[in-house]
């Protein structure tokens, strides 16, 4: 079994590897990048809201976070970028606990409007703060990020860093998932007052997984601050939000390859579909409410699902609940 | 009074209402250390309103319970089951996503301690800890009969089943007081029978058990002491041949042709 998963990984490393070698074309490589950060991203929200089942419809405030604490500090102050990123990691941080505690306390329906709202919030001031964030316009001039003799500024080499990271991050929660706080995460998404009679803290682990969630968010945010070396409010309004809920929900809930998978499709998806023209934005709304039909789970927990369904269901004689 | 001799758990002139109701009005009453305590009484007696209130799932209006000596009423459900109180539902609630051997894994949480980092980094101690985890789990899985479902899905398990495998989850944590919600309800005969083993099976190994239960032949045969609620209030408190003969509850509860 270790083994097995072992190889996965590996093998998944080899073909990241591999790939930029036969793929040297710029656009392809940038188009890979921004799949990178997505799926940190979305793994993090998958954890929040696959796993442990609480929405945030504010994840790409914790995104915007990230960037704009990259881009101000290292622009505007000529901060070390690394720490810049690790100052973005604890604003980041800091603000889901103190959003977190009051937010986590609601649930469904009325969790989703709360993060909404300090979704809306963190981006007008975006918007507003024009004297650190540069305003509608955006800001630019953010440096590379670099080492001592090699700096990140071309797509390949981009890549490596971001697949580095992506790589990391799936492997982490992967762990995370498999291990004992990941079991209680998914025990409170199926029966809170199961997991509190077993003496699990569920607001605590709520309040936990949702600043963990803030701090992939956070590091992707810094990652693409210093990819694109611009940041402006739009990439971090209110629809980017539901799409990152969308790759989650498309790719599959509570399965760390299917955030891979749903950020890879739902970045992909619309690149392809610039063809259509106009029609992009319908293909694109037919696609999704074609999975939701069919796989309301997703495309990986959705196959997963129905695996399951007739083979436990042969093995058991019948099926309850 | 030693410890020792001391009841595990003492609930004392416990009341609590839900608006106008008064689910439950001054009710007191005591669970030895070692014994299996039956609380029966018909339909919204207030049975579930008082394994709410010890669980810690509810806080009583007035009254005090102490669990080993310690006033635990009105603390959150997961800090009374940090001391050695599990349970069961009534309705059935288990992680239906799980596997059957993960719903019982969970049921170690209190006795494991790994943190976010060092379990998601799979750190060596981490490892011996999950090791140990699922080898206790797999060990609660052997006791209930429910170890060749292991590797299930808990949501595809037939009801008697889920009933079992909730009481492995519960027995998992190593409760000092286990409490049994009506853990016969929708259960056939053999399941019944099996229940009532397994219930004096746990007895003899030391745990003490309150059950919530309708099942009368169930209760008579495994309960050493019964307590019956009527109204929200005790009516009646002794061991099952005295509960058998009591008038009150007689007329209350079992009805007048009940006596065999």
């Amino acid at each position: 079994m270790r083994g097995a998963r072992l190889a996965l990984w590996g093998g998944f490393a080899l073909v990241l590897a591999l790939l930029p070698l036969g793929w040297r074309n710029d656009y392809y490589l940038s188009l890979l990048n921004f799949i990178g950060i997505h799926t940190i991203l979305v793994v993090g929200l998958n954890l929040l809201m696959g796993y442990a089942g609480q929405i945030s419809l504010g994840h790409a405030a914790f995104f915007g976070v990230g960037a704009y604490t990259s881009g101000i500090l290292t622009a505007t102050y000529g901060v070390n970028p690394w720490l810049a990123l690790v100052a973005g990691l604890a604003l980041a941080a800091g603000l889901a606990f103190l959003i977190g505690v009051p937010a986590l306390k609601l649930r469904g329906y009325y969790l989703a409007m709360a993060t909404l709202g300090f979704g809306v919030i963190v981006y007008i001031f975006f918007v507003q703060a024009q004297r650190f964030t540069g305003g509608p316009s955006g800001l630019s001039g953010i440096p590379a990020l670099s080492l001592p003799g090699f700096t990140f500024h071309t797509p390949l080499r981009l890549y490596g860093l971001i697949w580095t990271a992506t790589l990391g991050i799936l492997a982490l929660s992967a762990g995370l998932v498999d291990s004992r706080l990941g079991r209680a995460l998914r025990a409170l998404h199926d029966s809170e007052v199961a997991a509190e009679s077993l003496g699990i803290h569920t607001q605590r682990l709520k309040l936990l997984i949702f600043v963990w969630s803030a701090l992939y968010a956070s590091l992707a945010g810094s990652l693409y601050a210093h990819t694109l070396n611009f940041v402006a409010p739009s990439s971090f309004d209110i629809m980017f939000s539901i799409k990152l809920v969308t790759m989650v929900v498309v790719g599959g809930m509570a399965s760390i390859w299917g955030s891979l998978l749903g950020a890879g499709v739902l970045t992909v998806l619309p690149e392809l579909l610039v063809v259509f023209h106009d029609f992009e934005v319908v293909l694109f709304g037919a696609i999704l409410m074609v999975v939701m039909i069919f796989l309301p789970r997703g495309l990986v927990r959705g196959l997963l699902d129905l695996w399951e369904y007739r083979h436990f269901r042969r093995e058991s004689g019948g099926v309850s609940g | 009074m030693s410890v020792a001799e001391a009841p595990l758990l003492m609930v004392s002139e416990v009341s609590r209402a839900f608006g106008g109701l008064k689910a439950l009005e001054g009710v007191s009453f005591a669970v030895p250390r070692g014994v299996i305590k039956a609380v029966i009484g018909p339909n919204g007696a207030g049975k579930t309103t008082l394994f709410h209130l010890i669980s810690g799932f509810l806080k009583p209006d007035r009254g005090r319970i102490l669990f080993q000596g310690q006033e635990i009423q009105g603390r959150p459900a997961h800090a009374v089951a940090a001391l050695g109180i599990a349970r069961t539902f009534q309705l059935v609630q288990l992680f239906d996503h799980m596997t059957v051997l993960e719903n019982v894994m969970v049921g170690r949480h209190r006795l494991s301690r790994a943190g976010l980092l060092a379990g998601a980094l799979h750190l060596p101690w981490t490892r011996r800890e999950e090791a140990a985890i699922r080898e206790q789990a797999y060990g609660a899985l052997e006791l209930v009969g429910l170890s060749s479902r292991a590797a299930q899905p808990a949501g595809f398990l037939p009801l008697g089943l889920k009933r079992l495998l909730e009481i492995a989850r519960a027995l998992a944590s190593e409760p000092t007081l286990l409490l049994l919600d009506e853990p016969a309800s929708g259960l056939d005969q053999a399941e019944t029978e099996r229940l009532g083993e397994l219930i004096l099976t746990l007895k003899a190994r030391g745990l003490t058990l309150l059950l919530v239960e309708h099942d009368m032949s169930l209760t008579m045969e495994v309960a050493d002491e019964i307590a019956v609620l009527n109204y929200g209030r005790l009516i009646a408190e002794g061991p099952p041949r005295a509960i058998q003969r009591h008038p009150e509850v007689i007329a209350a509860y079992l009805g007048s042709d009940w006596q065999e």
